[in-house]
This record gives structure tokens, C-alpha cells and sequence, in this order.
């Protein structure tokens, strides 16, 4: 290779009490490079990435950083060497401004390191963003920036430490197409200037765009390294999950009936949803498309009750029902699953059977308010054996499940409240690809059993691959809902695109 | 996430308005209380009453406050500051009284004995990784103990012994001005610069804005943690010897409590107890808000646990008014 080998690990191992995390793992990067690793949950990519950062310190194995063996104890050094990492996390001070965040830890002091010269500090992060074609405003409150705006501080801040390796690690999981792009072009002049990016992603699409070698790793232990241009993401996702997954399908013409249960008309709120009128029927799955910021969460959160709505009717069953707080929407049989399911969805701290009756504690409860445990266990223990949940028993705990698990409890617990409208925000964000095969078979059994499922993905693939029908939304409307077998990625995008003001319902 | 709203366009003005507008709004109710009491009862607005009553009486609270505004801006609290005073005052007056100290050591030996009272708290929550509320409950009481016991459950006289210290306090270095007020206004100015124009104030915000990313930046968090619970004692030490001046001893059993007027002041300053945010004016403003409160109603001869039923309804009408303020802005609530 006629570039130079900026990072080497050999046989390194890391094992946490109870779990091999990673077993004889291997990798290198290059001057110029930009490697992908890919994985499922669990396959060992943060481990590796964290070991690489020095936030975890492996057993044993190897790591050369340009030809020297190194020990990397903590972030600090990790820096100091010149290696740096933007988490999945976004790893901001929200209360700090851009320029603050960029150079926290390393701000520039008058003499005697005191004080902060802030007026160096602002200049050097207008230089910095300039040479990055960063659209970004220094003086800038960070918790006050859209996350895509967020994501580029954590790009400048990585790239301010002057390092030669950036690991990314699913730098583009809140981004839309066009700021990945403009993502992209930005790894691409680092990768032109010699640096070498370390990409991890679940958005498998991008790596054909992006990486110039991948590497796979499975189960903690290293699969194989090919050359992006000597591959196709077919054999990637077979070599992750160690079977071939179908990509690109489409629901099986299922005929759905004619029964509308939910009927939302000329529903509009205070700051983006206008005039949003749309069916559901018994046993569809409505998909629903559009860019970050279209508003789809809006509406599912209108919808809901957990936002006011201006205007607008919602009609379940051909009765109209008024919604004022999400109780309401409960009590009335919509279940909604929010995208953030740590935050929204679930106790993480409680066990399985906490978690499936959270809703409907009122029915595992006797007069004296004291719990059935019995019957609450009985229904857990049912919902594990009907989801396939993947827990040793209904007592573990929740954190303590992949997210694939934890989505399936979250849809038992909507499931015992006896939702018949269910509402998926994002249902695989988080979650790894062998997994995402099991909650799509999963939602299109649901159906077939007669649920209803309103289905909000960013992820057409997904959109196209489940959805009876998909409505498209943009900019606070919706620009169209089309039938599947009319739809396709471009016709979607065009639609989720149209940001015209002379517009007319479709549909 | 899609719900995170985007703060765009509008110009510095409207931008430092709704920065600033917690800040304003504590000061503008500041002085509508004023007017109110100077109107019902003109003696209110007396400079007497004014440097005599309102300012000497939040010189101690005040100093305190300045403390804990430190620490609640890292997301933390210190429920040990009101009995740690009783316990600086204790060991500072034993101390000057064995060793004959005179005024300038005595200070400087109070404001040590709370820097490292401070700094216990941190090594408790940063070594043996207690949440705060905990660890400082946890010394709250034992400063309370180790104060009576030292003191033998008596006060201690020991002002007269030391020259010029009943000066501290009482003295007039600005004519018309109890020292206690100046010493009070010049550790707020300090605290001030200290908290937005050196390192240890960047990082004051940056750990109670987010702690982790803060730590992954390579910043040594713990340490810092350290020295801003020291720096929270180095204020402890100076209300004590401020307290210990205006009394002429050290009382061991006085304390409990301030810490909750300290922690209110803040909160009606206008810091948020979620950490991130918050300013040193805000809480002399809070601080001032509730001696004018009880001066002014002492003077309307209102009974005294009246007086208290007023402070919880002002504590809870600044914090309500905050998060409406928030809501409004689309931000994330108490």
C-alpha cells in the first residue's frame, strides 16, 4: 500500500464480567482513508471504538498508532495523540455556545491560565468553520441549534484537535440527505488532506458513497475487510448477520378491507401541521415519509393530544372523538411508540412485567389498589412467548435487553392495553439489522390480525417495504399519499420535497 | 429529534432580552416590592433602614448564596453551607482565641477551614461518587455535631480578644457603608469574573450542561468538581467570619437553615437547579428580594410566620414564572 499505516490493531481483546465483547479483533487505517466497521448491536464496533478513544482500556492484543505500539489510558491521551471520536450521543454543553463547545478543554488563556481569552477563542472558531464551509454562528447557543446543526459542531470540534484519525460513529443518524452530503464532502476533504476516518454507520447504503474498506465485525469477533469497490451490501449484510437478508421488498398485495377506524380531517396546530386530513383502515399499515422536520412526529404527537391542535377533527370508528391529553388517545385505543423509546417509552430501570402492564395497571389491579402480580407475570410471560422477547425471564430488567427487545416490549405493552390503532414513530431506529427483520415481520402480523399501524420512518426502504399505503409529508402538510405499488424511492422524495405554497391535496 | 425547536432570525436585541429576561424580571420585581413597601411605609426606603436593615441582613445569606450558585450551575447542591458556617466559626474562634491570632490571620484562617470543608464535599461526591444532596446532607449534619461539640454547646466570645474585629462587619471603609455590604458587593464582583471570564467558571457551566461530554472533552471534571465546592466553602468562610464580626462570637447552633435561604436566593436569581445556567447578579437579586421581603414586612408589623408563608409563595411565583417563560421558548422545564 503506498500510503501510510496510521493505525494498526492486531488480536485485541476486551472482555466485561459475563461477555466476550471482543475476541482477536483486528483493523487498520490509512493515511487517506476512510474504513467503515460495521456490525450489529452488540457486534463489538463501540467496544473497539471506545478502546481506540480511551474510554475503555482492552485486555490484551496490540494497537500501533503510526508504527509505534501505544496504550491509550483516556480520552485525553487519546487526543493528545492525535486520535478523536464524535460519539452517537451527541456529546454537547447546550448551554455553551458553538465557539465554547468546539474548544472546551483546550481554551485559550491569557498568561497565567487563568483567564479565558475569549476574543482568540471566537476568532479561532470563525476560522475554523470558514475552512470547513461550516454555516455556523460561534456566538451560538448549541442547545438552541437543529440537531443537524448540532452534528456539525461535533465535526468542527473533531476536526479542531488537529488528529490525524476521526472515528464517526453514525454520524448521520438524525441527518437529512442533503446535510449528509454536505457531510460527505467534508469527510471527503479530510480524506484528501491525509486524514483517516473510521465510519461507523447502520445506513449501509451510504458506504458504497463513502469508505473505501470495510470491515465486518460479528459477535465480537472480526469477520472480514473488503474493498468497498470489490463489494455490494448484499454480501455486507450476509457477512453481519451470517445469512442472506432480502433487500428492496414489498408488502405481499394483501387486501384490506374497507372499515375506516381513524379519520383525521383538516387537523392543523400553532406552529407547523396545516389542514392534515387522512384514512386508516382495519389492518393497514400507513406508512408515513418525509424529511426531519416535515412534521410527521408533530402530528403523531397531535394526534395523540400530547400537543394542542388548533383545529382539525378526529374521528375513531366512525365516532368523533375528542382528544385533549394523551389519556384520551389511550382510553380511546391509539398507542403511540415514540422514536425515543429510553426517554418516552419505557421504564428502563424496571422489569419486563412492570414495562407490559405500565398502561393498563388499572386491570392487574384489585379494588384495594393492590397489584395481581400473578396475572401481571402470566401476561408478560405471554408477551415474551408471542414476540419472541429475548430475555432469560419477564423479571430482568429492561436496560439490560437490546433495543430490538425493548422495542418488542414497548408494542407488549400497547398490546395488553388493547391499542387497536397503534403508532410507530421511527420502530428500528437503534436497532441492528437482523433485529429490524424480526419488528417488520412483527408489524405485518399485527396487522394481519387486524391492528391498525400508522408507521413514521425516515428509512424508505422500510416505508416501502411495509407500508399498505404512504402518505407523504412536508414542511407541515401533506403533499400526497400514494399506494404502494405506485410508489418508489424517487416519486417519495419528490413529494417529500414539494415546498411549494400553491399547493393542492392529493388524495 | 424533531421537537427540538430552532431559535432563527430576530435580532441581538431580542436575542438578549430572552437571554436576559430571568434576570430582568427578578430585578423589575425587586422593585415593584421596594415601591411597594417605600409607599405603604416611607421609613422603608430610609438609607438607615436601607444599609442597616435590608443590605446587613443578606450580607451572610448573600455570601453563601454566591457559594451555591457555583455549585448549582454544575447541576449540584450543597445542603452543608449553613451548619458548615457554624462549624468555621467554631474552629476559627477556638483557634484565635488559643493562638491569640490577629484580624487579618483569623480571616484568612476562616476563609481556609471553609475551602476545605468545600473541598471535603467534593472529594465525597467526586472519590466515593455520592449524588450531592446526599453527600452534603451527609456533612450538614456532621458540621452541626463537630460545631456543638467543639464549642461545648456554648458560645464562643472571642471578637473582643481580637483587635479591630468586630470592624469587619461593622466598620465604615465607604462612608455610609457597613463593611459587611462591601465585602459583600466586592466577593460578588469577583465571583462574577471568576464565573464567566476564567477557566474554572467555563467549566462551572460546561459540567452542569453536560457532564459526560464534558469528560470525553478531555476536561479532568472530578477535579474541578473539587476546586468548585472548595471555592463554594472559600464563601462559606467569609459569611462565617462576616457573621462571627456582626455578633462578636461564634454561636455553634447557628446556621440550620441557611442553606435553604441560600439555595432559595438562587433559585429566585434565576439559576437553573437542572444546572447549565445561571449568574451571580441573579442571586444577589434573589437574595435581595428576600430581605426586602422580611424588612418589609416586619416593618408592616406582619406576625413573623407570615413572613415565612410569603418567602415559600415568592419561591414559588419565581420558579412558575420561570418555566412559563421556558415553555413559551420551547425550552425543557424544571
Amino acid at each position: 500500500m503506498s500510503s501510510a499505516q496510521l493505525l494498526s490493531v492486531s488480536g485485541v481483546s476486551k472482555e466485561f464480567p459475563g461477555v466476550k465483547a471482543l475476541n482477536n479483533v483486528h483493523f487498520d487505517l490509512n493515511e487517506g482513508e476512510v474504513h467503515a466497521i460495521v456490525g450489529e448491536n452488540g457486534a463489538g464496533k463501540s467496544t473497539l471504538m471506545k478502546i481506540l478513544s480511551g474510554i475503555y482500556k482492552k485486555d490484551s492484543g496490540d494497537i500501533k498508532y503510526k508504527g509505534n505500539s501505544v496504550n491509550i489510558t483516556s480520552p485525553f491521551e487519546a487526543q493528545k495523540l492525535g486520535i478523536s471520536i464524535i460519539h452517537q450521543e451527541l456529546n454537547l454543553m447546550p448551554h455553551l455556545t458553538v465557539a465554547e463547545n468546539i474548544f472546551i478543554g483546550r481554551e485559550d488563556r491569557f498568561p497565567g491560565g487563568i483567564f479565558l481569552n475569549n476574543k482568540k477563542l471566537v476568532a479561532a472558531a470563525v476560522a475554523l468553520l470558514k475552512e470547513l464551509e461550516l454555516n455556523l454562528n460561534p456566538n451560538d447557543i448549541v442547545g438552541e441549534l437543529t440537531i443537524a446543526k448540532q452534528q456539525m459542531v461535533e465535526i468542527a470540534k473533531a476536526v479542531s484537535y488537529r488528529g490525524s484519525v476521526i472515528i464517526m460513529d453514525e454520524p448521520t443518524s438524525s441527518l437529512t440527505p442533503a446535510e449528509t452530503d454536505a457531510l460527505f464532502k467534508i469527510i471527503r476533504s479530510l480524506r484528501a488532506a491525509g486524514k483517516g476516518v473510521v465510519y461507523i454507520s447502520h445506513r449501509l447504503e451510504e458506504l458504497e458513497k463513502i469508505t473505501d474498506r470495510i470491515t465486518v465485525l460479528r459477535d465480537g469477533e472480526y469477520v472480514k475487510t473488503l474493498k468497498t469497490s470489490e463489494t455490494n451490501i448484499p454480501e455486507v449484510i450476509s457477512l453481519m448477520v451470517g445469512r442472506t437478508v432480502a433487500q428492496d421488498q414489498r408488502p405481499e398485495n394483501r387486501v384490506i378491507g374497507s372499515d375506516i377506524v381513524l379519520k383525521v380531517e383538516g387537523l392543523s396546530d400553532l406552529h407547523l401541521l396545516r389542514d392534515i386530513s387522512f384514512d386508516l383502515r382495519k389492518g393497514e399499515i400507513l406508512g408515513f415519509a418525509g424529511l426531519m422536520g416535515a412534521g410527521r412526529t408533530e402530528l403523531a404527537r397531535a394526534i395523540m393530544g400530547a400537543d394542542p391542535k388548533t383545529s382539525g377533527t378526529i374521528t375513531l370508528h366512525g365516532k368523533e372523538t375528542h382528544i385533549k391529553q394523551p389519556s384520551d388517545a389511550v382510553a380511546a385505543g391509539i398507542g403511540y411508540l415514540s422514536e425515543d423509546r429510553k426517554r418516552f417509552g419505557l421504564l428502563l430501570n424496571q422489569d419486563v412485567t412492570f414495562n407490559v402492564i405500565l398502561s393498563s395497571i388499572p386491570s392487574f389491579s384489585n379494588k384495594f389498589g393492590f397489584l395481581k402480580v400473578k396475572s401481571a407475570a402470566g401476561i408478560a410471560r405471554n408477551s415474551i412467548s408471542q414476540l419472541r422477547v429475548r430475555t432469560p425471564s419477564e423479571r430482568q430488567f429492561l436496560k439490560n435487553l437490546s433495543g430490538g427487545n425493548q422495542q418488542k416490549v414497548v408494542i407488549a405493552k400497547w398490546l395488553t392495553r388493547d391499542c387497536d390503532v397503534l403508532i410507530f414513530d421511527e420502530p428500528t431506529r437503534g436497532i441492528d439489522v437482523g433485529a429490524k427483520d424480526e419488528i417488520y415481520r412483527l408489524l405485518t402480523k399485527l396487522a394481519e390480525e387486524g391492528k391498525s399501524i400508522i408507521m413514521i420512518s425516515s428509512e424508505l426502504p422500510e416505508v416501502l417495504r411495509l407500508s399498505d399505503r404512504i402518505a407523504v409529508m412536508c414542511d407541515g402538510r401533506l403533499t400526497g399519499i400514494i399506494d404502494n405499488k405506485d410508489a418508489n424511492q424517487n416519486v417519495i422524495m419528490e413529494l417529500a420535497t414539494k415546498f411549494s405554497d400553491k399547493f393542492t391535496t392529493v388524495n | 429529534m424533531s421537537d427540538v425547536t430552532t431559535v432563527e432570525g430576530g435580532n441581538k436585541v431580542t436575542a438578549f432580552i430572552r437571554r436576559e429576561i430571568g434576570r430582568v424580571t427578578a430585578l423589575a420585581s425587586l422593585v415593584v416590592i421596594f415601591t411597594f413597601f417605600t409607599v405603604m411605609r416611607p421609613v422603608f426606603a430610609s438609607w438607615a433602614n436601607v444599609s442597616g436593615g435590608i443590605l446587613m441582613s443578606t450580607t451572610v445569606i448573600g455570601l453563601m448564596a454566591i457559594g451555591v450558585t457555583f455549585v448549582i450551575i454544575t447541576g449540584g447542591i450543597d445542603l452543608s453551607v449553613g451548619t458548615s458556617m457554624a462549624l468555621v466559626a467554631v474552629i476559627t474562634g477556638k483557634t484565635i482565641m488559643n493562638l491569640h491570632l490577629n484580624v487579618w490571620s483569623g480571616i484568612l484562617l476562616g476563609m481556609l477551614v471553609g475551602t476545605i470543608l468545600g473541598a471535603i464535599n467534593g472529594l465525597l461526591i467526586t472519590v466515593l461518587k455520592l449524588p450531592p444532596f446526599i453527600a452534603t446532607l451527609a456533612t450538614m449534619k456532621g458540621a452541626q455535631g463537630l460545631a456543638l461539640i467543639i464549642s461545648d454547646l456554648k458560645p464562643i466570645l472571642f471578637a473582643s480578644d481580637v483587635k479591630g474585629w468586630d470592624m469587619i462587619a461593622q466598620g465604615n471603609i465607604v462612608p455610609n457603608l457597613p463593611n459587611a455590604v462591601l465585602i459583600l458587593l466586592v466577593a460578588a464582583v469577583i465571583a462574577s469574573i471568576i464565573l464567566n471570564k476564567t477557566v474554572l467558571g467555563r467549566y462551572t457551566f460546561a459540567i452542569g450542561s453536560n457532564t459526560e461530554a464534558t469528560k470525553l472533552s478531555g476536561v479532568k471534571v472530578n477535579r474541578w468538581l473539587v476546586a468548585i465546592y472548595a471555592l463554594c466553602g472559600l464563601f462559606v468562610g467569609l459569611g462565617a467570619i462576616v457573621m462571627t464580626s456582626r455578633l462578636g462570637s461564634a454561636q455553634p447552633d447557628l446556621g440550620l437553615g441557611y442553606e435553604l435561604e441560600a439555595i432559595a436566593a438562587v433559585i429566585i436569581g434565576g439559576t437553573s437547579l437542572l444546572g447549565g445556567k445561571g449568574t451571580i447578579s441573579g442571586t444577589i437579586i434573589g437574595a435581595l428580594i428576600m430581605s426586602v421581603l422580611i424588612n418589609g414586612l416586619r416593618i408592616l408589623e406582619l406576625q413573623q410566620e407570615w413572613q415565612y408563608v410569603v418567602v415559600g409563595a415568592v419561591i414559588l411565583l419565581a420558579v412558575y414564572g420561570d418555566n412559563v417563560r421556558r415553555r413559551r421558548a420551547g425550552e425543557t422545564t424544571h
